[in-house]
């Protein structure tokens, strides 16, 4: 009880003297009163994990009912990647907010919001009343506006953030009537309310009520197609929030799918194939849009999307797991989307971080301007390398352990299956190859083209590494992403209380049967071990045998050619031409370009526009004829006074006329009746 | 164990066979079989002229790579002997870490600033991206045929009893012998004799190593195509016992370089554009194989 009174009340207690500091002393006091809460929350998610679920009933009030506090192994595991990705975030932050320190209001904001933000995010993963729930969820939704328009002087860091909460507020509304049909139902505002109301209904009538929330979640999770605000949303944030919004704010968009799988008793087989398909679509689409994208934080934030994809895919093949009551298959997918969850915080914050560094030191995020950025910034460099081979689910880092969990979830569905699963299957399996595939060309082209090579443009004099306390959290996080990759049973380990909570196991340990099915990650790991290995003493009998030779430098080949320019090298547009004549259905690029012609040829340019066919559909489209319908309407906005008096007149009297209007309506059906 | 002796021995002798087949088929001598190994021995006891723009990226390329193919040939059994490293999803490991292998090759080849190098690595990452789900599909067939899924575990159960089976089989060596080919850069994708960098895929991505690092990644080639002909030794050899089985080894290892060697030397490159159209024919011979493998079991029922 004291605890969740301190936890609290120390964000106010931050709103209370962070504005009277000097600039070091408002950073650091957040951090501090960060440092607090995480402790709190990570004391409360350890006993909740290791022994018994920690629960507590606050009184509440009239309006509210009383608030039950729940945090089980779902929330705990949800709670610890937040405090994972706040704490790197916020020492990180401390850092990347240097350049900013002339905007004293604007840190003071931001270190008050940061404070808040990771509040609601704690108290969203364990209150478990809905009204209070979405008044934690809105807090979430003003925190980040208000954290990703920190930049507001640009117009488009405005409409960014404009475009987030309007789209944030779509997912409250679909949340919201979720939770008023129940409640209507009900009266109480309780989530175990949910489960009694689900399971006295029919089946159609839960699985209505599981989309209701599902879709609400999924736009906050990134789901395509309700990913639009998140490619703008994250360039536009500084990079320890984008970093904060990847790892942390999409999930708890996965958070609450999950806890909503929990708490509504529907068809589960159905979810699980309408979470499946739409994680697919979400996945190739997320990456193939990510490929083409030529700003660093903006293909970052695609390729979100194509990790929600494969998150979804864990949780679909795990709900389809439940449905068929196939424990292997449920313990699998479950298991496989947590563990990616923990993954993906762990190392798109990392490669946020590492943008964060290349936009601090040369700043700019237009990959075509970068390049060569290796020899100035070696740190930042190998960390987004280590980073980007995770991502792709390369072996021997974390990604590998969960998408490998994920492809023995579908391979082992397949062996009973029947056609219609079979066919899911391997659409599945055919599809995350595919997704693999492209992030490995997605990122190449990141990577190469971003530090490798020489530079493209001038950059600054100053452009060199960030300081080394700035990297800090940034080799914690690949520690984790290393770490998970050679020892990934002891985090399995860890998983098994929040898995058995959707496979129905009292116990807190999983039945060997689901245990058995984790058996090879026992020789991934050596393998892991082996390959590293490898690498150090293939890479040391190399270093001995050339010891003895001479090693020399030279330019690069260049077919005889002596003078060559950065400006030949191989930019990321051409290094994606063919892919995106290939994949030119799916994709819309908008093109502008003077191509060389004559004899004296003067100068040619060419540029493209990536833009988002999605959006273009479900956004624009809508939004043209709303704005072309609404446009008949804008005589009643004429500017004069005495017209809008007219019109708060007009609404008072139609107000209280309704009644009067009802009741003679009323009256005048019942005497039809009579008739 | 087994598996990586034979699959060095055959790795030997491959790239030399297929150089041979090559020479007589136009009618010269040619170099003797174990030319490309000294070749490689005698990279390794060079030094090495690194480029000016290329970083640490560009000196441990080769290294991972080489290591990547090794830690592939781990995984892959021998009939009834498994490999090193064998356990569930072992074929997941194998197409991840030859990924692994793939990436580095791609950057150091982005390393170096040249446009060629680039070039080559954008059709590398293109390609590849474009195999791996025929891969998948072919191996979850597989699976479900056998109901095992490591590759040691497919490798035992899979009898080769009807004649359905027999046209899987068929099709399943076809599907990777194309991603060997695919993988190894060679005829029909890629050429490797070709002069001009702009036709090149793998040859341009390799342009500046020399010395110990060019060795390394020409091993490691050699290896490659040596694992992809033992995994297709596999669809056949199933439980056979080991004095037949070895020779048979040896004898489809023969029989594919000389093959790759004939197609090397009948046959022109395809033209660039159209690859990608071929390597996703390649997907759908794999998804023929799977509705082979339900019509087997009989799941249309």
């Amino acid at each position: 009880m004291n605890l969740i009174l301190a936890f609290i009340l120390v964000p106010f207690a931050g709103m209370l003297f962070i504005p009277f500091l000097k600039v070091n002393g408002k950073g650091m006091l957040a951090f501090v009163l960060l440092m607090i809460n995480v402790a709190l929350s990570t004391y409360l998610a350890m006993e909740s994990l290791a022994g018994e679920a920690f629960s507590v009933v606050l009184p509440g009030s009239y309006v509210t009912g009383s608030i039950p506090l729940r945090i089980d192994a779902l929330s705990a595991w949800f709670i610890l990647i937040i405090n994972m990705v706040f704490l790197t975030g916020g020492f990180y932050g401390l850092f990347y907010l240097k350049a900013y320190r002339e905007q004293r209001n604007n840190l003071t904001l931001h270190g008050i919001l940061f404070l808040f933000q990771h509040a609601a995010l704690i108290s969203i993963c364990s209150i478990q009343n809905s009204f209070v729930f979405l008044i934690a969820w809105e807090i979430m939704a003003l925190t980040s506006f208000l954290l990703i328009i920190f930049e507001h002087e640009h117009i488009a860091t405005i409409k960014a953030g404009i475009n987030f909460l309007i789209q944030a507020h779509f997912s409250i509304l679909f949340l919201m009537m979720g939770f008023i049909w129940v409640a209507s139902r009900t009266g109480s505002y309780d989530f175990r309310a949910i489960t009694a109301y689900t399971s006295s209904i029919p089946a159609a009538a839960s699985f209505l009520l599981f989309i209701f929330f599902f879709i609400g979640f999924a736009i906050k999770a990134g789901f395509v197609p309700f990913h639009t605000w998140l490619p703008y949303a994250h360039p536009a944030a500084p990079s320890h929030i984008s970093g904060m919004m990847s790892g942390v704010m999409i999930k708890i968009g996965i958070f609450g799918i999950l806890r909503m799988l929990l708490v509504i008793k529907t068809d589960y087989t159905m979810a699980g194939y309408l979470i499946l398909v739409i994680s697919l679509i979400s996945g190739l689409y997320g990456v193939m849009l990510a490929i083409i994208q030529h700003n660093l934080k903006k293909l970052l934030a695609y390729h979100s999307i194509e990790n929600i994809g494969i998150i979804g895919i864990g949780i679909g093949i795990g709900c389809i797991g439940l449905g068929n009551g196939n424990q292997v298959l449920a313990t699998l997918g479950f298991a496989g989307a947590l563990l990616h969850t923990l993954n993906h915080s762990l190392f798109k914050s990392l490669l946020f971080y590492a943008a964060g560094n290349v936009y601090q030191a040369a700043h700019t995020l237009d990959i075509e301007k970068l390049g060569g950025l290796v020899r100035r910034m070696p740190q930042t460099a190998g960390l987004f390398l280590l980073a980007a081979i995770a991502i792709c689910g390369i072996p021997p880092f974390n990604g590998f352990i969960s998408e490998f969990i994920i492809y023995i979830g579908l391979y082992s569905w397949m062996s009973d299956a029947t056609l219609v699963s079979l066919l899911a299957a391997i659409s599945a399996t055919a599809g995350l190859a595919m997704i693999g595939g492209l992030a490995m060309l997605c990122f190449t082209k990141a990577f190469g083209v971003v530090f490798l090579g020489t530079e493209r443009c001038k950059l600054p004099d100053s452009c060199r590494e960030v300081p080394f306390l700035q990297l800090l959290p940034m080799y914690l996080l690949a520690a984790f992403i290393l770490g998970i990759g050679l020892f990934p049973l002891e985090f399995i380990g860890m998983l098994s209380k929040p898995v058995s909570l959707f496979t129905g196991e009292i116990a807190a340990q999983l039945k060997p049967v689901q245990m058995n099915a984790f058996n090879a990650l026992q020789p991934v790991s050596l393998a892991a071990w082996l390959l590293i290995l490898l690498i150090a003493s293939i890479f040391s009998i190399r270093k001995f045998a050339l010891s003895h030779h001479k090693i020399a430098a030279g330019p690069t080949w260049g077919c005889g050619y002596v003078a060559p320019t950065s400006k030949i090298q191989y930019t990321a547009g051409s290094f994606i031409r063919t892919y995106s004549k290939l994949f030119a259905p799916f994709l819309s690029i908008g093109k502008h370009e003077d191509e060389i012609h004559g004899i004296f040829p003067s100068s040619g340019q060419y540029h493209t526009h990536p833009y988002d066919k999605v959006e273009k559909w479900i956004i624009d489209g809508p939004l043209k004829f709303n704005k072309s319908f609404m446009g008949r309407f804008v005589f009643l906005n004429n500017g004069k006074l005495q017209f809008y008096i007219l019109y708060g007149v007009i609404f008072i009297l139609a107000v209280l006329s309704l009644p009067f209007i009802y009741q003679n309506l009323y009256s005048f059906v019942e005497f039809l009746k009579h008739l | 164990m087994l598996s990586v002796i034979l699959i060095t021995i055959a790795a030997i002798f491959f790239t030399g066979i297929i150089i041979r087949t090559k020479s007589l088929a136009s009618g010269r001598k040619g170099p003797g079989v174990l030319q490309p190994v000294s070749d490689v021995v005698r990279l390794f006891r060079k030094g090495v002229v690194y480029s000016e723009t290329t970083s640490f990226i560009f000196q441990i390329a080769p290294t991972v790579y080489m290591a990547s193919v090794i830690m592939a040939m781990l995984v892959v059994p021998f009939g009834q002997s498994r490999g090193v490293l064998s356990f569930n999803g072992d074929f997941i490991f194998f197409a991840y870490v030859l990924a692994l292998g793939k990436f580095f090759s791609i950057i150091a080849a982005m390393d170096t600033g040249s446009s060629f190098e680039g070039m080559g690595a954008s059709r590398e990452a293109l390609y590849s991206m474009f195999a791996e789900p025929a891969f998948f599909i072919l191996m979850g067939s597989l699976a479900l045929l056998s109901g095992h899924t490591s590759f040691q575990g497919i490798f035992a159960a899979l009898h080769i009893g009807s004649q359905i089976s027999y046209a899987l089989a068929a099709l399943a060596t076809f599907v990777l012998l194309m991603i060997a080919m695919i993988e190894s850069s060679r005829m029909p994708i890629d050429d490797p004799k070709t002069h001009l960098e702009l036709t090149m895929i793998h040859e341009v991505m390799i342009l500046d190593n020399s010395g110990f690092d060019l060795g390394l990644i020409f091993t490691a080639g050699y290896l490659k195509f040596a694992i992809y002909g033992a995994l297709i030794v596999n669809l056949f050899i199933g439980i056979i016992p080991y004095q037949y089985a070895i020779p048979a080894f040896f004898g489809i290892q023969f029989l594919m370089a000389v093959t790759i060697g004939l197609i090397e030397s009948f046959m022109a490159r395809f033209r660039m554009s159209h690859n990608p159209q071929f390597i996703v024919a390649l997907t759908s011979v794999s998804l023929l194989i799977f509705f082979g493998v339900l019509l087997i079991l009989q799941k249309f029922m």
